[in-house]
């Protein structure tokens, strides 16, 4: 009885976490530009593989696996959004221009059309 | 010396949960290790309160579980944005402010903003205290300017120092 009500929680977390990989993969594919791709990513790599792992949890019950689970659930979100801020930087510094909205978007594009160093006394200038 | 301790002991415990092995052989070598590791790493400058802020263990427990809500809630509206068929984005880059002081602190809220779905640390500028953020919608972008992170990552901060 508890097997199978563990079984059927695991089951959840883990459809739950395949529906948001699943969501991250399909956003990838929808998005206009290399930064909005990059948001519809993490949808993936934090919610989507943590809810995975919360199954797999469930599944390896009270063993040294559960532990293992859980360290490499902290590592993955210790480690995915230095990956992530890596990626978007660089893409930045490269000169890849982000699609952008409204008024605030176009200031920031002049922000980023300028090299790096000069872009903070620019800005500061004007506010 | 209470820190470098601190560090024997967690690399110890990190090594008997990884092992699973427990011979007398495999525990004395893991706890002599874990020692020398501790030792090494302060001469080498990694067991200070930036390689191994123990102390902010606590404030840590009170910000994860708030943390791991934001990212919840931000990751289903940006998954109901990927799945609209109208691709509702508004695309934001801008500057906000950073409170924190300690290297621990900014390197929180800049990986905390990361981690939220819809919102990516871009640049980190110190001299300034501000951070760069591209968000994927003019709402994520308020919600970062708003400032509640902010002030839940100077909280689990601590003093400033």
């Amino acid at each position: 009885m508890i097997d199978l009500l563990r079984d059927i929680v695991a089951g959840l977390f883990l459809f739950a976490g395949a529906f948001f990989l699943l969501a991250g993969a399909i956003g990838m594919n929808r998005m206009p530009d290399l930064f909005t791709r990059m948001h519809a990513a993490s949808v993936a790599d934090t919610l989507g593989v943590s809810l995975m792992l919360v199954g797999m949890v469930f599944l390896a019950g009270f063993t040294l696996v559960t532990v293992k689970l859980v360290f490499l659930m902290a590592f993955l979100l210790f480690m995915g959004p230095v990956a992530s801020h890596a990626l978007a930087a660089a893409a930045l510094q490269a000169g890849v221009k982000p699609v952008l909205a409204d008024d605030r978007g176009a200031k920031a594009k002049l922000a980023a059309k300028a090299p790096a160093r000069k872009k903070s006394t620019r800005k500061r200038g004007k506010a | 010396m209470l820190r470098t301790a601190s560090l024997a002991l967690a690399l110890f415990v990190f090594w008997l949960l990884l092992s699973g092995h427990y011979t007398v052989w495999l525990v004395v070598s893991g706890l002599v290790v874990s020692i020398l590791l501790a030792l090494a790493g302060r001469r080498l400058g990694f067991a200070d309160d930036e390689g191994h802020p123990i102390e902010r263990i606590v404030d840590g427990w009170l910000y994860w579980p708030w943390l791991a809500r934001e990212i919840v809630k931000s990751s289903i509206s940006v998954t109901k944005i990927i799945l609209d068929p109208k691709l509702p984005i508004s695309p934001q880059l801008f500057h906000t402010k950073v409170s924190a002081r300690t290297p621990v602190g900014v390197a929180t809220y800049a990986n905390s903003i990361t981690l939220t779905p819809g919102t990516i640390t871009v640049g980190v500028d110190r001299e300034h205290d501000r951070f760069l953020v591209h968000a994927l919608t003019k709402a994520g972008a308020d919600d970062v300017e708003a400032g509640e992170m902010d002030r839940r990552v100077k909280q689990f901060e601590g003093r400033a120092e």
